[in-house]
């Protein structure tokens, strides 16, 4: 029992950090590639051409 | 039972905080350091060529204007902008730090599944991440120098995030799925994209020449590469040592 509960807590654990952890970049990468507000697109302007990411 | 349950369930217990906390340390230290050499890549490689094309988008010099125009005019030298420089150098930490968290995610995933997480196996993480984020949606909409004739922004965007989307997936199986018929998928939704095709303009309206075009493209993708790679092979690396280090304070 103590070892099933704890694989299944270990399993969860991972499975609910690593969701966490890919919004979370997804957020990142969506504010400093695609967000189109003017102070943040002149900002990251050259980042955004040299990455790759559609920026006009 | 209902111990089971509850720590399965449970969204702030111990276990979670501390794995967690070593995807996040790990995506930090992997983002910052391949975001900050990205950066300078950037900087030395592609900011040139970038700033060469603004002249003809400002109108500065202009392609078959009749006139002959040198290939080589003065260019403001590397870093001669420093707040603009500065700017790049932050956003290009923050996008890899965004690609970190992604990929040290995944590969805490494909560790629980028994496959082994490392700076050599992260070498592949980065390069199954380049196709993601660069190979895949710049195979259709190729990195644009300033000035291209696009499409509406709007459009593309949400082009880009299905192609990077699919792709991914793409990516996962053809690492993880084993048999033929993942292959087949994977396969699939690498060409679904571009045969259905990315948003182009409506008529061709770019005053930038060609040659800077196609330099920036192949500068764009080369940094890239590098960029991830590097990325993917510190997660590996920053991920193993957080492990290590997890397991000796526990």
């Amino acid at each position: 029992m103590t070892t099933k509960t704890l694989k299944a807590s270990a399993a969860g654990s991972t499975y609910l950090s690593a969701l966490f952890a890919v919004v979370l970049g997804f957020g990142i990468i969506t504010v400093a590639g695609h967000v189109q507000a003017s102070a943040l697109h002149d900002a990251a302007h050259d980042v955004r051409h040299a990455t790759g990411f559609p920026c006009h | 039972m209902t111990p089971l349950m509850m720590c399965a369930t449970q969204p702030a217990s111990p276990a979670t905080k501390t794995m967690f906390s070593r995807i996040l340390t790990s995506a930090l230290f992997a983002g910052a350091a391949a975001g900050l050499i990205a950066a300078l890549l950037q900087l030395v490689f592609v900011q040139p060529v970038l700033l060469h094309a603004e002249l003809y988008e400002s109108g500065e010099l202009v392609h078959f204007g009749g006139g002959y125009v040198s290939a080589h005019p003065e260019l403001p030298g590397p870093f001669a902008e420093p707040m603009r420089d500065a700017l790049s150098v932050v956003f290009s930490m923050l996008t890899y730090t965004g690609y970190a968290l992604v990929l040290v995610a995944l590969m805490s995933l494909a560790e629980r599944q028994g496959h082994e997480v490392n700076a050599r196996t992260g070498i592949l993480w980065g390069l199954a991440g380049f196709v993601t984020f660069h190979f895949a949606p710049g195979l259709s909409l190729a990195p644009e120098v300033p000035g291209v004739a696009a499409a509406e922004i709007g459009a593309r965007q949400i082009w880009w995030t299905a192609t990077v989307a699919a792709a991914g997936i793409a990516m996962w199986l053809i690492a993880f799925g084993g048999n033929v018929a993942s292959y087949v998928i994977a396969a699939i939704l690498l060409m679904a994209p571009h045969l259905i095709g990315a948003p182009e303009p409506d008529s061709f309206a770019g005053p930038v020449p060609t040659e800077i075009g196609a330099l920036f493209a192949a500068r764009a993708f080369g940094v890239g590469m590098a960029a991830w790679v590097l990325v993917g092979s510190f997660a590996g690396y920053f991920w193993q040592s957080e492990g290590k280090h997890a397991s000796v304070t526990a």
